[in-house]
């Protein structure tokens, strides 16, 4: 099997590019890793940080805040207190990687394998990304969007549209749906379903204000039931469809920061196993290829550098402290659910009785494929990984004096380590759980949102600005009340806007 | 199957835009830091970037968040002391649980921070702000030409015929004149090629007679004519003249120490950079008196120190003389700018205003006079007072007491006014 390496400069050239990309793919293939089609794409580092500014979307409509976004990733690259990522990859049907010059051949090999191969298949096979994007499409409806924006900024002026986008982007971790899935559409029907949905919007709405009176019998009937009948939490769909006052070219801006917040919604759900699977065979595939011959040592040695970098994980008490790196944590875990598999102790047999001693290809495609960030840990993480990283709990009530340490890596702990690890990655425990209540239709039109506090947790200082975009968007008085589910109700409040 | 692709040679600047609307939303913030840098910066690198800095919270982005307090729970690696059941204090930040604290530190984390270029700078310093009496003499004296071009001309020299025109027109003309004739000989050889060669019939004698003459017809149209040749015509357009001198004249007689004269500097650079911007070309001339005056270069003009009384007419005659030499006002726009404390020989300043009403404020597009002192007027600012009565949209004058005043006085003497 062993033959000269492919090259051994680090300048890259296209054609090495190709080379590479062909012997990643291959083994790629071995491994039985089922990708899209790859678009790789070279870009300069100015153009990097354009697509950074744009949160990786390719094409992006225009905003201030991605204006300040460039601006601060400029000054802190310019400062040198920030090194670009070296890659971004964007979940399509052509999958889009970017590859930034600068980098050494090594590091071009490397991200490929990493994104075009890894990031590539885990949005092909993950079950978030298949219900809730659409990789097909996703560019059409960017560009859609785009010249939409552009249209209504020369018809109503740019202020205007960017006063409802920053109302919408308010709301947006709030506008996107948990449980439905949404169809693909192209770009001629989705221009063509725009059109209807404003005409037909527009009549609903105004059926719901009807102001014509009605029979008195009628009306008694029509008092019956709240509206809406139940709560609704993505609340820019319920202003799309409900809010008074909006025009049709507002419910479309709203419907559009919907639909982009959607499609980002399974990234947000899947740092860790995302970035621990491309990681885990970027790792495999280039330690394969150096078995095989492929690339050299001074090539390995380069990538090791590279790998360890990634994996840094500062203890809590550094001042490099950040969190839990997302890559350590993912390969980790990847790397030792196939140890599990393929040499398992006394330990894994105890807890995971299913899958030690299974096929390890196997195995990690049903995990990659089955899981988000929080069920994933609840099912994998390992006493070994926990022992490693030397995970430990903190508890910080207020009603008590003094932290608590809760658990640490010890026989007693696992368990526990692994479900608080694991809520930390639920978004729903890590967003504020808010929904529309009510909706005052007889009186006052004011809107009625309920918070529900998790483990008596208050809302955050910025809920006031936040009401008032939400006030713009609806029009009409908006109340929020926090309520905490334990019932003491020591940290119950009340917003109201206008106050 | 993959595709490689070259983009490093498109469209960069992408976030361009955005960063525009960013910048115009905050550009109050902006405003204030430029006028901050303004008057702080070292009067060289006046005309730099910028680095501003914005209060986090006017920018921020509000979301629903979860604030502090409840209950948190939070798992951290590197555990090296800790047991379960642990109780410890609070760590003295407590918001994030243990550890964030030592997260950043250095400079300004509550501030929102970023360069602005130097053009960004320039845009934003002269917001506002406009020559005046600029378009009355762009459009007068007009001895600078440029050829544009005018469509097309019957007549020109031979290198500019345009060739597609030219045969367009051969062409439409040869289809008006013998079209018809060019399709009848299609026919009749149709027609002769159908019937025998011998044939001598009639009607093949009268065919061949058409087509004889037909054939003739064409042969005496010309492919070319010199009716069919078209010109590319150029005209030439006069261009408005874009090149302005300026004229800094100061006093650096023994009253004007070196404070005094760095402002004048800062006044003098803030209107450098100011025409700059609205001409191709800007000359300065340095003219420093006491009680003679002197045409200096830079270094000299800013750093050099004298001593004696003052005779500001001496300037005054200078810059006359000099823009009769060098600078003719069809081709020149001049401005003229005097940084002094105010002193003058008191016999001068009548002088001073017969110069500057009789021959300088004709010649000059505008003339600024700036006082620095916090003392009283003299004489001198009577005079002037008086030139300014007389032209009112051409003089101004401001007094400066201290170094940041000269921005705002700037903004002042230049500030758009409303037609």
């Amino acid at each position: 099997m062993r033959r000269e390496p492919i090259s051994t400069s680090s300048e890259w050239t296209f054609d090495l590019i190709r080379e590479y990309d062909h012997e990643i793919a291959k083994i790629a293939a071995e491994y039985g890793l089922d990708t899209y089609p790859n678009q790789i794409e070279i870009i300069s580092s100015e153009q990097m940080m354009d697509a950074y500014a744009s949160h990786g979307m390719p094409i992006g409509y225009h905003h201030w805040s991605y204006g300040k976004h460039f601006l601060s990733t400029e000054t802190n690259y310019q400062r040198g207190q920030m090194g670009l990522a070296y890659e971004i990859v964007i979940n399509s049907d052509p999958c889009i990687a970017y590859l930034m010059e600068e980098n050494t051949m090594m590091m071009q090999a490397l991200v490929i394998a990493h994104a075009s191969y890894g990031h590539n298949s885990f949005f092909k096979g993950n079950y978030l990304f298949r219900s809730w994007t659409d990789a097909e499409s996703i560019i059409d409806y960017l560009l859609f969007a785009r010249n939409y924006i552009a249209q209504q900024e020369e018809r109503h002026g740019v202020a205007e549209v960017e006063a409802i986008l920053d109302s919408c982007h308010a709301l947006m971790n709030h506008g996107v749906d948990r449980y439905k899935r949404p169809y693909p559409v192209s770009v001629a029907e989705e221009k063509q379903r725009q059109k209807e949905r404003e005409e037909i919007l527009q009549q609903q709405v105004n059926d719901l204000w009807r102001t014509i009176p009605v029979k008195e019998d009628r009306r008694k009937a029509d008092i019956g039931p709240s509206f809406p009948k139940e709560p609704e939490e993505n609340l820019l769909y319920f202003l799309e469809k409900n809010a008074p006052l909006l025009e049709p070219w507002h419910r479309e801006l709203i419907r559009i920061v919907r639909k982009i917040a959607q499609y980002f919604y399974p990234q947000r759900q899947t740092q860790v196993m995302n970035e621990g699977w491309a990681t885990f065979w970027h790792y495999t595939i280039l330690n394969t290829m150096y078995d095989r011959g492929l690339v050299d040592e001074g090539f390995m040695l380069e990538f090791l550098q590279s790998h360890a970098n990634v994996l840094t994980q500062p203890s809590y008490d550094s001042p490099y402290y950040s969190g839990i790196n997302p890559y350590t944590l993912g390969f980790k875990m990847m790397t030792d659910i196939r140890r599990i598999c393929e040499n398992p102790d006394d330990e894994d047999k105890r807890w995971f009785p299913d899958i030690a001693g299974s096929d390890w290809i196997k195995t990690l495609d049903f995990a990659m494929r089955n899981f988000k960030d929080e069920s994933f840990i609840l099912q994998f993480l390992s006493p070994k990984v926990i022992r490693e990283l030397k995970l430990f709990a903190v508890l910080d009530d207020d009603h008590q004096d003094k932290i608590e340490i809760s658990a640490i890596h010890d026989d007693a702990g696992y368990q526990l380590i692994r479900e608080k690890l694991s809520s930390q990655y639920n978004l729903g425990d890590r967003e504020p759980n808010i929904q529309v209540v009510k909706v005052d239709r007889r009186g006052d039109r004011a809107l009625y949102l309920r918070h529900s506090q998790h483990r008596r947790r208050p809302l955050a200082d910025s809920t006031e600005e936040v009401l008032k975009h939400l006030h713009r968007l609806w029009g009409f008085d908006v109340h929020l009340d926090s309520i905490s589910a334990d019932g003491d109700g020591s940290n119950q409040e009340t917003f109201r806007i206008p106050a | 199957m993959s595709y490689v692709i070259d983009r490093r040679l498109n469209q960069k600047h992408k976030s361009t835009v955005n960063r525009q609307r960013f910048l115009e939303r905050y550009r109050k913030h902006v405003k204030k830091a430029v006028e901050e840098a303004v008057n702080k910066r070292s009067i060289t690198d006046v005309d730099k970037g910028e680095k501003i800095s914005i209060p986090k919270g006017d920018v921020s982005e509000p979301v629903f968040g979860q604030g502090a307090g409840g209950e948190r729970e939070q798992v951290h690696p590197g555990n090296k002391e800790f047991a379960a059941g642990d109780k410890i204090d609070r760590p003295p930040s407590s918001g994030g649980g243990k550890g964030s604290k030592a997260s950043n530190t250095g400079e300004g984390d509550d501030e929102f921070q970023f360069q602005i270029s130097h053009d960004e700078f320039l845009n934003v310093m002269f917001d506002g702000l406009e020559l005046p009496n600029l378009v009355k003499q762009h459009l007068a004296g007009t001895d600078v030409f440029k050829t544009v071009r005018a469509g097309f001309s019957q007549e020109g020299n031979p290198n500019q015929i345009n060739i597609v025109r030219s045969l367009r027109s051969a062409h439409a003309r040869r289809i008006a004149l013998v079209g018809k004739d060019r399709r009848r000989i299609r026919e009749i050889n149709a027609e002769l090629d159908a019937i025998d060669e011998d044939d001598d019939s009639e009607t093949v004698v009268a065919l061949r007679k058409e087509l004889k003459k037909s054939q003739a017809k064409v042969n005496s149209v010309p492919w070319l004519d010199t009716f069919d040749l078209k010109y590319n015509l150029h005209v030439k357009h006069p261009v408005p003249k874009s090149k302005a001198v300026m004229f800094c004249l100061m006093d650096v007689s023994g009253s004007m120490n070196q404070a005094t004269k760095d402002m004048a500097k800062r006044f003098f650079i803030l209107l450098y950079l100011f025409l700059q911007r609205n001409y191709d070309q800007t000359d300065v001339v340095f003219i420093r008196h006491h009680t003679s005056a002197k045409e200096v270069d830079e270094q000299e003009f800013f750093y050099s120190r004298e001593t004696g009384g003052t005779i500001v007419s001496s300037a005054l005659y200078m810059m006359r003389d000099i823009i009769e030499d060098r600078y003719p006002t069809d081709q020149w726009n001049v401005y003229g700018a005097q940084a002094s404390d105010g002193d003058n020989w008191n016999d001068d300043s009548g002088t001073c205003y017969q110069v500057l009403c009789e021959s300088i404020m004709p010649m000059v597009q505008h003339y600024s006079y700036v006082e620095i002192t916090p003392r009283d007027h003299q004489a001198l600012w009577g005079a002037y007072e008086q030139v300014r009565e007389q032209f009112p949209s051409h003089f101004a004058m401001q007094q400066i007491v201290e170094a940041s005043d000269i921005y705002p006085v700037f903004r002042e003497l230049f500030s758009r006014k409303e037609a």
